[in-house]
């Protein structure tokens, strides 16, 4: 039976990431959370700064299609575009297991790695059909 | 008096106090961040360019216009509960974590309504 005040006391603690070893699953969701917030500040704040620059005219448009044209920009976009596609692909996972599919050893560490893999695939897919335009 | 039933006793007692509401609206934001963010990015694509004024055109007709304000919608609320989730897991003590989480609330209205006055001011001709 508990004891009393039990909430007073120190709560158990899980071990941290020096202790576990890396798996597919780990990385996939270390990765699913820094694109997510990653998106969630620069992603948003760009989108912001792309509408806000067309809202408020020609001359302000310019400027931003000048940064993002530069090699920074570029890479700010590019970065962003990934984190987009990855945050969605392990997203899609997360829907699947959501629904309890896909928690066996192997497929798991299969789809785990596959979706990294499909979020660059996407990123070059995008960027290859803007630059061949 | 007793200590209540099993469900009584652990009940609220989670980082956040509750979390099965967190957990289905981040679904279902997660969903239109799909279909939405899927249309950004289709839309960016297959645009024949970037400049001002096809752009400009693009977001004045009301069915992109309406979609990009519901993205601004879906993919802000999306992110409150995602960096929600990021600060209760990483500012440990509760007063830094109620601060945090009242700046992301301002920071998530304050974006909102950017996003949208910009949205409506280039879908009603500015």
């Amino acid at each position: 039976m508990a004891a009393n005040g039990t909430s007073a006391k120190a709560r158990p603690l899980s071990p941290h990431l020096q202790i576990w070893r890396w798996g597919p699953a780990m990385a996939v969701s270390i990765l699913h959370r820094v694109t997510g917030n990653g998106l969630a500040v620069v992603g948003i704040a760009t989108l912001l700064c792309w509408l806000g620059s067309l809202a408020s005219g020609p001359e302000s448009y310019a400027l931003f299609q000048a940064q993002a044209g530069k090699w920074y920009g570029q890479v700010v976009l590019i970065g962003l575009s990934w984190s987009f596609f990855n945050h969605a692909a392990s997203g899609i996972r997360h829907f699947l297991l959501d629904i309890g599919a896909g928690f066996e050893l192997a497929s798991n560490n299969r789809w785990s790695l596959l979706t990294p893999l499909l979020a660059i695939a996407l990123t070059a897919a995008f960027w290859a059909a803007i630059y061949l335009r | 008096m007793g200590n209540g039933t099993s469900i009584g006793r652990v009940r609220g007692l989670g980082s956040a106090h509750s979390g099965s509401h967190h957990w289905m609206v981040q679904r279902f934001t997660a969903i239109g961040n799909l279909l939405l963010g899927g249309w950004l990015m289709a839309s960016l694509v297959t645009m024949p360019n970037y400049s001002y004024v096809s752009m400009h055109d693009w977001l004045a007709h009301p069915f992109p216009a309406t979609l990009l304000g519901l993205l601004l919608a879906s993919a802000l609320w999306h992110a409150r509960l995602g960096m929600q989730v990021l600060i209760e897991d990483y500012v440990h003590t509760p007063a830094n974590s109620f601060a945090a989480i009242a700046v992301l609330n301002l920071a998530t209205f304050g974006a909102g309504a950017f996003g949208l006055v910009c949205a409506i001011r280039l879908a009603l001709g500015a």
